[in-house]
């Protein structure tokens, strides 16, 4: 062992995110003070984002089986069953501290390293979203990081060579020194090939593979894990930097040389590098590590220990090979010319050796490496209840179908083409339904299955009233998966919150996992994967809660699938579920009237389910012709959604009763869908939709070049749609201040 | 028809294109790596698929215009075998000088995807036999640097000779209007001299489902079984 080159100082440890008590931990379980390359060690595994420290005791409440679960939490992606001998690996992982820094490099790297996660498993990615939250449009940076994100986003994903299908962007000042990046892939494989990273076998190789180590994203995640300042732009170094290219050939050295039968297992290296990938192999394992350090691919010379088990350089592999078939396996990465280098091998001693310079740099236990992480219960408070505002203390606008246009160019509403013809959504092929639907619609393959794919979560629901607004996550992506006709099975989380350490923050957590599980628990709709962001506050100031949701569902036929757009004239419009007319925190409360405020809508599980599985049989009988579920902006804005998407106006002759017009068409109760179809089915459909308890009203019939509430308040679909289509072109050509 | 689709490292659309193939001849396309110095005896048609061949590194698809496997598309093109550039294999064509002129970043320095109306401007090739002259088709784009340039008297010869294959164009055929990219005269795809060669920036490949988006860009395919079966 060589002796540590400077003491450990209590700044030292400061540095590393460790906090005094965590540091003494250290001390008590190896009994010596630790090396600085161990230090470094432990900051990378204890840290919040790789340890879970604060979210773990909670997250162990989520349900995550199912009978068609492969893999819950706890590997690279999850993964699903879909039939037919096929499986779908998945998952949705934050990238905002890294985006709000450096966008362009942020926001890529975030797609890279979700999409190396699928691929780790032998899932070749087929589909990718993102759900992005940026600042307040007047904020001076928010057009720079929208711009770069955006950007960012786009071009890994379409050097990839991924079809980017889906997402959602949102707004709010809470926002503003403090984006989201949340991207979420998703890949196909055969469910009996799925892999894994467990090492076994005792003296088995180590192999390192893909782009070489450099000194860039040294301490990224420890970065991740805390809160931003004034000086977060001297971090700039911490970010790492893409290379999609190296990731196309990663992706398909590594899917032929697991096809040989070579690979026993396969970690990526993402967020603390070659420490992280090589303590959890062997951990999950039960086995040791060595590491020879002086036989990893470096891009310059020079590199201390302590830099390389750091480095978060993009693109690498690290995977335990069949000891007979390693010359067969370097000759697959030397053709995609990639480095391919034996780093170490396994022993059977538990002990994580670290080399360097023929020196020992690190010896550590390598189980309690990650069990033996700081795991804490955070006190935290329940958020108050938000009054309920009444629909009829919300005033009446003066032209209902003004108010409407108002909503369609207000930023959470109006179009995201601007963001979404930046990305490739069409390579493969398979891209059924393209962005701007309900969900996105993929082709498995050469058919006839379909797989819809969505991402959702209403952050100021769940500031509001986080039990709620966790639910309303939940059953909103369910209810889009269900509007195109899918059955939902499974979701992804990527929970970004702010201060963990602040009570409050910790009760948002809390009540937003409550509400998550109960829906996932209801709707038979289990999380087999996802993340955990935390410290996402700036000068103490935190974003909304914002527990972002991915659903995956599957279509036996995806020629079934049903979409937005009205497909002709003369269809009768018919409302399934019920309105109260709920303006609490609603889009319009918030657009017209400019007030953020009340209780969220209340979601009713048992109605979701009952009103969903309606929906889906009439789509999987071909009785309708459009579909849309019914959320931000209420009834209005999906009429007009659904009129824009399919160029065919829509008159509404009845609302719900006893409710303002409003209040009825801009309200956002939950478990509601609006369907179309011929009017001669219209009053059969709502017998049986009584038949079953679920309120339906016929409201109005397709036909016409205009949206009308009344003889004198109709809007044309023309100017509905300049609103809804300029707004955030005309607002990224401003020039920026 | 026996095709050969080539795979440089960074292609992304061959799997596309390996479809496009399959769908219009009913065989399986080769899929031949840049690496090597021949085509499989008897090919007639190569496919230079979409993608960012290298990354996109130094320019678009001048590395891979430098594979050894172009001396043999060269070679192919030369004796008036059919070649056919997609969006990154158009750029790399350009790169090889197959095709005249050069592609550089879109107007608006900014990557686009989106359903696109082309016009076909001449069914005197072995790409376009099964269209229409004037026909409007919707195919879709996927490219960052797809504004076509070349020097004056090249424009003017490509537009003299016909060999300009599409254009850009709005659903009733006009092409006057801002195109997706700048492109000059609101070129989309070029041919050479013989008409054996044809580079295009927009996916036909993507187009040849009814259930998927349409098959707009399957009678490019037809079209090249029926040259060949002539």
């Amino acid at each position: 062992m060589n002796v540590a080159v400077s003491a450990i100082t209590p700044e030292l440890v400061a540095q590393h995110g460790l906090k005094p008590d965590e540091y003494q931990r250290i001390l008590d379980l190896i009994g010596r003070e630790p090396t600085l390359t161990e230090l470094g060690i432990f900051s990378a595994m204890w840290n919040e984002h790789c340890s879970y420290k604060s979210s773990r005791v909670h997250l162990r409440g989520l349900p995550t089986s199912a009978p068609w679960v492969i893999q819950g939490p706890g590997e690279n992606a999850g993964v699903i069953d879909i039939g037919d001998g096929l499986a779908v690996a998945f998952k949705m992982e934050s990238h905002n501290h890294p985006s709000f820094i450096e966008p362009y490099q942020g926001a890529g790297t975030g797609v890279g390293g979700i999409l190396r996660d699928i691929f780790t498993m032998g899932a070749r990615p087929i589909a990718a979203l993102n759900a992005l939250r940026f600042g307040s449009p007047e904020h001076p940076r928010t057009r720079h990081l929208i711009s770069g994100v955006v950007s960012g986003i786009g071009h890994y994903g379409n050097a990839f060579g991924v079809p980017t299908v889906g997402g959602q962007v949102g707004f709010h000042s809470r926002y503003d020194g403090n984006i989201l990046v949340n991207a979420m892939a998703v890949g196909l494989c055969r469910a009996d090939s799925i892999f894994y990273s467990a090492a076994t076998g005792v003296g088995n190789p180590i192999v390192y593979l893909g782009s070489k180590t450099g000194r860039d994203g040294i301490h990224g995640a420890t970065m991740a894990s805390a809160e931003f300042d004034d000086a977060s732009e001297e971090k700039r170094p911490t970010v790492q930097v893409g290379d999609p290219f190296a990731e196309k050939l990663l992706l398909e050295a590594c899917l032929e040389l697991m096809a040989s039968g070579a690979v026993i297992a396969i970690q990526d290296m993402g967020a603390a590098g070659l420490t992280c990938s090589a303590v959890e192999m062997g951990a999950k394992g039960g086995l040791g590590v060595e590491l020879d350090l002086d036989k990893v691919p470096t891009r310059e010379a020079g590199m201390s220990a302590y830099e390389m088990m750091l480095s978060e350089s993009q693109e690498r592999m690290l995977m335990v090979l069949d000891p007979e078939r390693e010359e067969e396996s370097e000759a697959i990465f030397r053709k995609w010319g990639l480095d391919f280098a034996i780093v170490g091998r396994t022993t059977d001693d538990l002990r994580f050796r670290v080399f360097h310079g023929g020196e020992l740099m690190a010896d550590l236990p390598i189980r309690e490496l990650g069990d033996e992480a700081p795991v804490y219960q955070r006190p935290w408070v329940p958020t108050p209840k938000a009054e309920v505002v009444r629909a009829r203390d919300v005033p009446a606008p003066a032209s209902l179908s003004e108010a409407l246009k108002a909503m369609m160019a207000f930023p959470d509403l109006a179009s995201k083409r601007w963001v979404w013809e930046q990305y490739d959504h069409l390579i493969l092929g398979n891209t059924v339904q393209r962005p701007g639907g309900d969900a996105a619609v993929v082709r498995v393959e050469d058919g006839p299955k379909g797989l819809a794919m969505t991402s959702d979560v209403t952050p100021r629901y769940c500031e509001a009233d986080p039990v709620e607004g966790g639910r309303q996550a939940v059953a909103e992506a369910w209810r889009n998966l269900t509007a195109v006709g899918a059955t939902p099975l499974a979701i992804t989380d990527n929970l970004n919150f702010g201060n963990p350490e602040k009570p409050e923050i910790m009760g948002q957590f809390v009540g937003c996992l409550k509400g998550i599980s109960e829906a996932c628990t209801a709707l038979d709709f289990p999380v087999v994967s996802g993340n955990v962001s935390l410290y996402n506050e700036t000068q103490g100031r935190g974003i909304l809660p914002t527990p972002t949701i991915g659903g995956v569902g599957v279509l036996a036929d995806f020629t079934k699938n049903a979409s937005i757009a009205f497909k002709g004239e003369g269809e009768a419009v018919v409302l399934i579920g019920d309105s109260e007319g709920w303006l609490g925190r609603s889009i319009y409360l918030w657009a017209i009237e400019g007030r953020e405020e009340g209780a969220p809508p209340p979601v009713d599980l048992a109605v979701e389910r009952r009103n969903g599985d309606f929906v889906r049989k009439l789509i999987a009988g071909g009785r309708v012709t459009a579909v849309h579920d019914l959320s931000d902006g209420g009834l209005a804005v999906a009429l007009a959604e659904m009129a824009l998407a399919g160029n065919v106006g829509v008159t509404v002759e009845a609302l719900p009763r006893d409710i303002p017009a409003h209040a009825a068409l801009f309200g956002e109760d939950q478990a509601r869908y609006l369907v179309a179809l011929h009017t001669a089915d219209a009053s059969r459909l709502i017998d049986e939709a009584a038949a079953l308890g679920i309120p339906a009203l016929r409201i109005g019939t397709t036909g016409g070049d205009e949206v009308v509430f009344g003889a004198r308040d109709r809007v044309a679909l023309s100017a509905l749609r300049s609103a809804h289509e300029e707004w955030l072109p005309s607002y990224m050509a401003e020039a920026a201040e | 028809m026996k095709a050969a689709v080539v795979l440089f490292p960074g292609s992304n659309r061959e799997r596309d294109a390996a479809r496009a193939l399959r769908l219009a001849s009913g065989q399986e396309p080769a899929i031949v790596w840049h690496g090597d110095s021949e085509l499989p005896a008897g090919t007639d048609l190569v496919v230079l698929p979409g993608g960012f061949s290298y990354g996109d590194y130094l320019r678009c698809g001048a590395i891979a215009a430098r594979s050894p496997i172009m001396g043999a598309v060269r070679a192919h093109a030369e004796r008036g075998g059919l070649v056919l550039g997609i969006c990154n294999g158009f750029q790399i064509l350009i790169e090889a000088g197959l095709l005249p002129g050069a592609l550089l970043r879109n107007e608006n320095l900014k990557f686009v995807c989106r359903a696109q109306h082309l016009r076909v401007e001449t069914t005197e090739s072995p790409f376009t036999n099964q269209y229409s002259k004037g026909q409007v088709i919707e195919v879709c784009i996927a490219h960052g640097d797809g504004n076509y340039v070349a020097d004056r008297e090249t424009v003017a010869r490509l537009e003299g000779e016909g060999l300009v294959g599409f254009r850009y164009c709005d659903a009733s055929g006009d092409v006057s209007g801002p195109g997706p990219n700048g492109s000059v005269n609101a070129i989309a795809g070029i041919f050479s001299q013989k008409r054996n060669v044809l580079g295009m920036m927009p996916h036909p490949e993507n187009l040849v489902d009814p259930l998927v988006g349409g098959t707009d860009g399957a009678g490019l395919f037809a079209s090249v079984g029926r040259a060949l079966a002539a």
